[in-house]
């Protein structure tokens, strides 16, 4: 028992490690995604929408797969598997963080702006002292969605080969004829999103301080 | 001393003309308000001047700076950057939706554009801030957030913090508008006390006893052309046009 937990640990830092570089890399992409997506360019803004709509209308599963495999096909030869993982996530990612992001700064009244080029803001400074500070806050249920999702979707590096949480629960579970090490993965998975969720909520409130 | 010379701006939304021609200076000192129905074009030539829209054609002098002029093809050219940001400067504009940074305190909406735009260190910046605040009469206020205080309080803070950028003319568009009745009073009292200062304003407003009270010019517009020009005493007491003297027989 002490050693399949001791496995366990070690795939959910596998877990988190997937987790927390997808963040890294998709949080960032996801906002030039947005500011391509709202580009005054056609070409820019359809090339963007068909990325978006393409990784929101297929399965994360496929693309991951396409994302490891693809390469083998095209050029002979692939990056490992954990490289794979991350890309195919922060793709798929920063397409929803994208829309969400979009959604965000287009809620913010065009009076925002206006005043900003009135008192004579650069465009640099009004985006990142007027305009980005309330997106944030408005977009941060949307946002925990999103990541609590991440969380739950990390099971699925496993189906090119990744050794996450959820695979070494199953595993586990076969070597045993036991279903327990899959019920304990569902309390880490649920133990990791009730931290994610606690930490949106203290996020809101502190940005709760104006409406 | 002329500080703002328009001459023939021309401005149309989608073919439609809403400015069709509109001529006048605006000099040192001097309270202008513009007043007419609404839809004469009265916030349209204050958000052109204030480039928040681009003209069709005319002209547009501030503080000896062309800001944009047209050739008689119709052909219009802008200043470079480095002009149009100098004549910005000089003009402040106070919205009729007062567009207060609703996640900056009181004293840090007036602080950030001194900073950012004149670059002001922070103590400097404060202390105009709270100068100002205290002139409004919301000294108590400066910790207080956009949400927190009336619709009045917050079109003070926001003529305060067009005032702390030293505008050379300050500009009204309909201030008291979205205000309830009962608060638009103290906003014209700050607005008169600034004219008592000779502050260089133009006022676009649909108080009428107000326009009457503060200004030393009078514009009235009605369909994108200004229809009469003159004291508040010529233009109240004896309107030439008749769309001028039906424009204010709803008002006697």
């Amino acid at each position: 028992m002490g050693n399949l937990l001791l496995q366990m640990l070690v795939a959910t830092m596998t877990s988190l490690k997937i987790f927390g570089l997808t963040l890294l890399f998709s949080l960032p992409l996801g906002m030039l995604v947005a500011k391509g997506r709202m580009a005054k360019n056609p070409i820019i803004s359809n090339v963007v929408n068909v990325y978006i709509m393409i990784m929101r209308g297929t399965p994360l599963i496929l693309q991951l797969l396409f994302v490891y495999f693809a390469p083998y096909y095209i050029f002979g030869s692939s990056y490992d598997r954990f490289t794979a993982v991350i890309v195919g996530y922060t793709i798929n990612y920063a397409a929803y963080f994208a829309e969400i992001y979009r959604g965000g700064i287009q809620s913010i009244p065009v009076g925002q702006y206006e005043a900003s080029l009135v008192l004579g803001f650069s465009k640099a400074h009004t985006f990142t002292h007027v305009i980005a500070p309330q997106v944030v806050k408005r977009i941060i249920p949307a946002m925990g969605n999103e990541v609590i999702t991440l969380v739950k979707d990390t099971a699925l590096a496993q189906t090119i080969g990744v050794a996450e949480l959820f695979r070494v629960a199953q595993n586990a579970s076969a070597r045993e004829f036991s279903t327990m090490p899959i019920f304990i993965a569902g309390v880490f998975y649920f133990l990791m999103n009730a931290i994610v969720s606690r930490s949106f909520d203290l996020l809101e409130k502190k940005l709760n301080y104006y409406r | 001393m002329e500080i703002i010379t328009i001459d023939n701006l021309q401005k149309s939304f989608d073919g439609l003309g809403v400015l069709k021609g509109i001529s006048f200076t605006l000099n040192e000192g001097e309270v202008l308000s513009i007043i007419g129905p609404s839809g004469s074009g009265k916030s349209t030539l204050l958000r052109c001047l204030t480039q928040l829209e681009p003209v069709n054609g005319g002209t547009i002098n501030v503080c000896g700076q062309t800001m944009v002029s047209s050739t008689k093809e119709g052909v219009v050219s802008y200043a470079d950057k480095q002009t149009l940001r100098s004549v910005r400067l000089n003009l402040g504009l106070v919205f009729q939706n007062f567009n207060l940074f609703p996640h900056m305190s009181v004293l840090r909406n007036i602080t950030e554009p001194q900073m950012h735009v004149l670059k002001r260190s922070k103590q400097e910046a404060e202390k105009v801030g709270r100068e100002l605040l205290k002139k409004m009469g919301l000294e108590e206020k400066e910790k207080a957030y956009p949400d927190q205080l009336s619709g009045g309080q917050q079109q003070r803070v926001s003529i305060a913090r067009a005032l702390a950028l030293n505008p050379t003319v300050l500009c009204f568009d309909e201030p008291t508008s979205a205000l309830d009745p009962e608060l638009t009073g103290e906003i014209l009292r700050v607005i008169k006390d600034l004219a008592k200062e000779k502050m260089t304003m133009i006022v676009v407003t649909h108080e009428m006893a107000f326009a009457r009270d503060i200004s030393d010019r009078i514009i009235f517009m009605d369909d994108g052309l200004i229809v009469e020009e003159g004291t508040p005493e010529a233009l109240f007491g004896n309107p030439q046009n008749p769309r001028t003297q039906k424009f204010l027989n709803r008002y006697e």
